[in-house]
């Protein structure tokens, strides 16, 4: 091996031991999935779940199945919103030099830093009067507060690219602006649109602090709530605890592994593009 | 974020960010966004047209404005959405800190106005100094450790070695995880005695005794802050790597020529050519590392006796626990002021760039 080849594998090694203490603490959830309640308070650890049960995940799935339910619904629902609002306003920003430009992109800027407990705090209270506790509805609106903003500027970050011919050819041929919007700009900028609708879906599903302001009865609550109610209640049943945490954490791993170029995408063009 | 916002919080940190266009944003290789979305190359190309041509704008300014309101209603709906999901509650929470907003007012429908009543008690409250002081501390530590081990990696990684992509996508899954999730794990490899961080720590001899990471009100600051620091490095990572992809290879040739050791490279052209980067790193982190909630929340609750309570907590704790809805938000309107602050901070940050690029 040459020295260069030497130096790559080292560094290599290097590399996949800093992941490994990075993701050590997911990699004992899953451990602690699997073992038995016996090993999982003896006091010297077991390291690997040799002699795993899956009941963890069948208390799990019988105690929260209900909860992932509520979170798919209000997931899947909040990313519906969000697209609705934050689509044709992505497309004002990038192309329509609409009045107000700057001012709704630092609206959109500074809407994202409000403290979430000041939201929960005057959102609850909204609820409350107009009766919304524990809808699914209220819930929705609510978390569309952490997705509307992130997903009108990526998404007009995603349009700027988008060129204006398409347009422009699309209106020669006697298309309204909305048409032209809907049946060219959308396609073409899909990329964009998916990424603003993983994302959505991401915050509502990790969502916690509306989830547990905004739902007072336990069979409306989503996953995130369950789970924190779980621990909870079953200081003992530490395997179905960390169970339930592995089948929330899917999610995630399905976008990473799945959807990794929109993540990285998203990411990327969040963080640092304009 | 919390959630992301979470410390990121989270995921939403990276929401924050959007659109800061930032120099090094600039600098990156424009191929970085066609290898992402699938317009060819072209695209980006007709994009700067489009610039230029907005740039223009001076011929024919009537015709412009023109269209420009006829297309007002593509962005109606969001400025709707932002008066009823941003600023209404902004003023009814700033209204409520006001007025006595407590269990009867939800029968009564009613909350009679009390003037600074809510923030004299909670300014006078004996615990409102700790959790000021808790609230400096946790941010800080988090900050720092959180930046410096983000910048450590960003900088490890930005060698090339077999498997590297892998590995840096494989360190965003703590970022991607619900803070519930992380939060609950933590918690369960934080118990005294049963738990897996002080085996360890007592193997590798760093400890002598089980630390008692969740109940004794030395440690439970620590404690969450640790979290807390797990979470949000990926975010500080992910960033700064894309910072440095900015930095050109040639100033590292050039140094390397002139015989400077690995050091004076970082401190001469990583550290300057990262200044932007790094400033929107950390006001972003500030931000939202001073209104994370639910990793304080679900790892220690604020316990022992408010020992990591934070003013986020805090006032949670007030409205939902204690249902004194007035003084909650009184205790939120005071991070308001914290946001604003910071925020202004943040649009410095950015604003120059921004006006060039816009």
């Amino acid at each position: 091996m040459s020295r260069q080849g030497r130096n790559a594998a080292t560094t290599t090694t290097v590399g996949v031991v800093i992941v490994g203490i990075m993701l050590f603490p997911l990699y004992w959830m899953v451990n602690a999935s699997l073992l038995k309640p016996s090993d999982l308070v003896s006091r010297s650890p077991v390291w690997f779940p040799l002699h795993g049960t899956l009941a963890g995940y069948r208390s799990a799935l019988s105690a929260e199945g209900g909860h992932l339910m509520v979170s798919l619904v209000v997931s899947l629902g909040t990313v519906a919103v969000t697209l609705l609002i934050a689509a044709p306003a992505a497309y004002g920003l990038a192309k329509l030099r609409v009045p107000g430009r700057r001012a709704l992109m630092f609206a959109l800027l500074v809407a994202q830093m409000i403290p979430g407990i000041v939201m929960a705090n005057s959102l609850y209270i909204s609820a409350n009067k107009l009766g919304m506790i524990n809808s699914p509805f209220a819930l929705i609106l609510a978390d569309s507060t952490l997705c509307v903003p992130f997903a009108t500027l990526i998404l007009q970050s995603f349009l700027k690219g988008v060129p204006d011919e398409l347009a422009e050819a699309a209106s020669l041929d006697g298309a309204s602006r909305l048409r032209t919007f809907v049946s060219v700009i959308l396609p073409v900028a899909r990329n964009g649109v998916i990424t603003a609708a993983l994302f959505s879906f991401l915050f509502t599903w990790a969502d916690f602090l509306f989830g547990v302001t905004l739902t007072t009865d336990d069979s409306r609550a989503p996953i995130t709530v369950g789970l924190y109610r779980f621990i909870g209640a079953n200081l003992v049943d530490w395997n179905g605890v960390m169970a339930t945490g592995v089948i929330a954490s899917v999610p995630a791993a399905v976008l990473l592994v799945a959807a990794q170029r929109y993540v990285a995408a998203g990411i990327g063009n969040a963080a640092l593009k304009d | 974020m919390t959630s992301k916002s979470a410390a990121f919080s989270v995921p939403a940190a990276a929401a924050t960010a959007a659109g800061p266009g930032t120099d090094s944003g600039r600098a990156l290789p424009d191929r970085d966004s066609h290898s992402h979305s699938d317009h060819g190359s072209g695209t980006g190309r007709s994009g700067q047209g489009g610039r230029g041509g907005r740039g223009s704008r001076g011929g024919r300014p009537r015709a412009r404005r023109s269209t420009a309101w006829r297309v007002a209603g593509f962005v109606v709906p969001v400025w709707i959405y932002i008066l009823c999901f941003y600023v209404y509650p902004l003023i009814a929470n700033v209204r409520m800190g006001f007025q006595d907003y407590s269990v009867s007012s939800f029968y009564s429908g009613s909350a009679p106005y009390v003037g600074f009543a809510n923030y004299r008690s909670v300014f006078h409250s004996p615990q409102f100094a700790g959790i000021v002081t808790n609230t400096l501390l946790f941010t800080l530590g988090s900050l720092v450790f959180q930046f410096g081990i983000g910048l450590a990696l960003a900088v490890f990684f930005r060698r090339k070695f077999p498997l590297n992509g892998v590995l840096r996508s494989l360190l965003l899954v703590p970022w991607l995880l619900p803070l519930v999730v992380s939060g609950t794990v933590w918690r369960w490899m934080m118990y005294a005695d049963s738990g897996v961080l002080n085996r360890m720590l007592l193997n590798l001899h760093v400890i002598t005794h089980p630390v008692p990471w969740l109940v004794s009100t030395t440690w439970s600051l620590t404690a969450v802050t640790l979290v807390n620091v797990w979470v949000g490095i990926p975010f500080n990572m992910v960033i700064l790597y894309g910072g440095l992809q900015g930095v050109p290879e040639q100033l590292y040739e050039a140094a390397a020529i002139d015989g400077a050791n690995a050091w004076q490279r970082f401190r001469r052209i990583t550290w300057p050519m990262l200044r932007p980067v790094t400033l929107v790193v950390l006001t972003l982190g500030l931000i939202y590392t001073v209104k994370v909630f639910d990793v304080i929340q679900i790892v220690t609750q604020g316990g022992p006796a408010n020992s990591s309570q934070t003013l986020t907590t805090y006032a949670y704790n007030l409205s939902f626990q204690q249902l004194e809805f007035g003084k909650g938000a009184a205790v939120g309107n005071l991070l308001i002021l914290v946001a604003i602050v910071f925020a202004a901070l943040y649009l410095r940050s950015v604003r120059e760039p921004e006006g060039r690029n816009r």
